[in-house]
């Protein structure tokens, strides 16, 4: 081999290695700037040392989130199903028959369900006919976020985990991530799970091939509006919506008035959605 | 070289047209796939990743199997491994190339598959398992090559070669510990939330890879006249042995630290993979003759290995030893891991995974690709090193 | 040069081949697509000529800025009135068929561009 080709393998090989190293360094000093630092882990249970009210940060930013309060949707049984159905015409989400296919944003299960880590020995009659709502909790530390290799799903400045559908590969890491079984996966074309004469024509539908899941109505909340699935709610004030770092907000208010639990705290996930039982 | 490639018998011939059969089948398969998504496969929203994925994961590990050969060969100068490590490096290019096509037929939108470089997220695990594939890839593929070059012309491989052949070894630990840490840092999946799958994952690779390699060399030596030599085969059964073991003491401290630490989450994927999950009345069983059978291979396997006359006395016996741990650990890490992680799902209800015709033609193609590439590769090596011997 | 009555035929019938479309059409480009313009309206979000050439910027701007920047609101402004940035809200609100205005060019030019996968495009 002669002087010039092993000179160039070597220059070669130096490069490749400064390639590799390079863009994760940049990236790091780039990245690091949450903007929703507040962790709020509200009621239910802390872990560490360290509580996390004491950790609580000053705000740098909004961060919007959530209450439920499942007394309300209890007595007012037709509510749920207005709500899902109101959730997904707004967003175009298709139905289909088949399980394997199924997408679905905000839904309707079980206490034990949704609440997993609760115990359940003689359960009171209020959990035995409560169900509940789950949709995405817009984690202040998304496991998801942190999964998606192409940031197609990434935390927006008001602190809702949002997806860009045109980025996502459908390689499904984020749903692996997901503790609380949030995302769905276009399995197939969803149109076809869609009267396309009877869809919303001011919001897109998705493609195969991609994941989606509740996004906290961002196209309303950017307008001022609140989420359909709030303003469904309407006087009942079943589900109420705001920014968590707001102390004035009234969400705020109904979080220091009431005792809310969260979906799954013990994973360090810290929820943006509380629930009233 | 590629030239030895493309003279052969009729059985070598036959070979790669039977591979190429199912390939061609695959591609179909793959086409439609491609035209209405992956709604054609088993997987759901709660199982979202299935047998693509799992071979997937468990290639990588055959691929960084054939460290166990490169390693003592090339730090610790084993010269008993002279012959024998080339075909751990040409099958490691192999199942990386497998490795890849699953991960490419498993995507939702293949065409924006640079998306993963073009927005590059650091944070994501699959971001360094995509960086150390390729470069253990690349590796591969360099330091085989330059390597049987050398040794075509009798020279000595040249100086520079050996910087690569040793950053190749933390390369092909770092593909298995990469790919641990897709599942095991992923909160609120009980069954993979554990630090020992990258250790778990390398035991086993360390016994798979290696495995293939005998097994291959066995056939080699019957078809191709070609004989890595007795002691290698071996030196190779006891690191297939110890690897194995070590890989089913882990899983036993998995069974341990779910069943004596009593915790519900951590105990139902084990229970669904090898009794059964009873959720509402039914009882969800549909993995558990897979996991049986991997129980039941791996002591066969063993057996064979560590008795004297069924390991040194008879190539068949060797054969059928490697064989039989080789399936128990495709059973183990190729459909038991990945598939268990997804039971229950996060809400505690059961989906079972059942895989369809066209996907499992897709799977079966794959691995055909990867026994078409593997046959040309070790035809051109073996072609070099008659070519030598002549 | 081995087999060069073999190479050189095969090297012009392969030129030939690929360059098919060109000989075909007599270097004719064709008639060039006149896509229809909306009545009502005479201005867009930017001129004539740089919404041809860059309207595709524009739009994956657009979407940048929206879905991830999170500027929902109407900051758009054409004559005196504040739009959305918004393809199906915005865009195809003037510009009411996709048959008439897109297509016309994209076919001429041949790109598919994929946004009608998700996004409605107007009834026609």
């Amino acid at each position: 081999m002669d002087k010039k080709r092993r000179d160039f393998l070597k220059i070669a090989g130096a490069t490749t290695l400064a390639g590799l190293g390079g863009p994760a360094v940049v990236e790091r000093l780039v990245s690091g700037t949450s903007p929703a630092q507040a962790k709020a882990a509200h009621g239910a249970e802390t872990h560490g040392v360290v509580s996390e009210h004491e950790k609580e940060n000053a705000p740098t930013g909004r961060r919007l989130g959530m209450v439920v309060d499942l007394r309300q949707l209890k007595k007012h049984p037709e509510l749920m199903e207005k709500i899902v159905h109101a959730c997904h015409a707004q967003h175009n989400v298709p139905h289909f028959p088949n399980k394997k296919d199924e997408i679905k944003w905000i839904w309707r299960t079980e206490f034990d369900k949704a609440f997993t880590e609760h115990s359940h020995y003689h359960k009171d009659k209020l959990t035995i006919a409560n169900d509940v709502l789950v949709f995405c909790n817009h984690c202040d530390e998304p496991p998801c976020v942190k999964a998606c290799p192409t940031r197609a799903t990434f935390k927006t400045k008001d602190g809702i985990v949002a997806m860009d559908y045109h980025r996502c590969i459908g390689c499904r890491f984020c749903m692996a991530a997901c503790p609380y079984g949030s995302r769905s996966f276009n399995w197939r074309d969803p149109r076809a799970g869609l009267d396309m004469n009877r869809i919303n024509r001011h919001f897109p539908t998705r493609m195969r091939g991609v994941v989606e899941k509740c996004n906290f109505c961002a196209e309303l909340v950017g307008l001022g509006k609140l989420p359909k699935c709030v303003e469904v709610c309407g006087s009942t004030r079943a589900m109420i919506f705001g920014d968590l770092n707001d102390p004035d907000s009234e969400i705020r208010k109904v979080l220091k008035d009431n005792f809310t639990i969260q979906r799954k705290p013990s994973l360090g996930t810290h929820p943006s959605v509380f629930y009233i039982v | 070289m590629f030239e030895k490639a493309l003279k052969g018998n009729k059985y070598y011939w036959m070979w790669l047209a039977f591979l190429g059969t199912f390939m061609a089948i695959a591609a179909f398969c793959y086409v439609r796939q491609f035209h209405y998504g992956l709604g054609l496969t088993g997987m759901s929203r709660d199982v979202s990743w299935g047998l693509y994925i799992s071979q997937f994961t468990f290639l990588v590990g055959v691929a960084a199997g054939g460290v166990m050969l490169a390693l003592p060969y090339y730090v610790h100068n084993y010269k008993v491994f002279g012959k024998i490590t080339i075909l751990g490096e040409f099958l490691a290019i192999a199942a990386l190339l497998m490795c890849l096509s699953f991960i490419v037929v498993d995507l939702g939108q293949p065409m924006r598959l640079m998306n993963v470089i073009l927005h590059a997220q650091p944070r994501s695990m699959l971001f360094y398992d995509m960086i150390v594939l390729n470069g253990y890839l690349f590796l591969n593929i360099l330091c085989g090559w330059v390597i049987l070059t050398a040794e075509r012309k009798e020279v000595k491989p040249p100086k520079w070669i050996y910087f690569f052949v040793y950053l190749s070894i933390p390369f092909a630990v770092s593909i298995h510990t990469v790919t641990a840490m897709l599942y095991c840092g992923l909160p609120g999946r009980h069954f993979w939330l554990s630090a020992i799958i990258a250790p778990r994952f390398l035991a086993s690779a360390f016994a798979a890879g290696p495995a293939l390699i005998v097994i291959v060399a066995l056939i080699l030596k019957r078809v191709a006249n070609f004989d890595v030599g007795k002691k290698a085969v071996d030196k190779l059964a006891t690191i297939i042995l110890y690897a194995a073991l070590v890989n089913m003491f882990f899983v036993g401290l998995e069974f341990f630290v779910a069943y004596y630490s009593n915790i519900p989450g951590h105990i139902h994927s084990i229970e669904y993979l090898f009794f059964g999950l009873e959720h509402n009345g039914h009882v969800y069983n549909n993995l558990v003759p897979f996991m049986r059978m991997f129980v039941v291979l791996f002591v066969v396997g063993v057996a064979l290995l560590s008795i004297p006359y069924t390991r040194k006395r008879s190539d068949f016996w060797l054969g059928a030893g490697c064989t039989a741990l080789f399936i128990s650990l495709w059973l183990d890490k190729g459909i038991g891991f990945v598939l268990g992680g997804f039971v229950p799902n996060p809400l505690n209800e059961i989906t079972e995974y059942y895989p369809t015709a066209n996907e499992i033609f897709i799977v079966v193609g794959i691995w055909a690709m990867g026994g078409f590439v593997l046959t040309i590769l070790y035809k051109i090596a073996l072609g070099v090193e008659h070519e030598i011997e002549a | 040069m081995y087999d060069g009555g073999k190479i050189i035929p095969g090297l012009i019938i392969f030129v030939l081949f690929i360059t098919f479309p060109v000989w075909y059409n007599r270097g004719n480009a064709g008639a060039v697509p006149q896509p229809e313009l909306p009545k009502k309206f005479k201005e867009c979000v930017l001129p004539y000529a740089d919404m041809r050439a860059e309207h595709m910027q524009l739009l994956n701007r657009w979407r940048d800025q929206v879905l991830r920047t999170g500027d929902w609101g109407f900051d758009v402004k054409i004559g005196d009135t504040m739009y959305q940035k918004s393809l199906m809200n915005t865009c195809m609100q003037c510009h009411t068929s996709k048959k008439k205005f897109c297509d016309r060019c994209h076919t001429y030019a041949s790109v598919k561009p994929y946004c009608w996968d998700c996004h409605i495009a107007p009834v026609e």
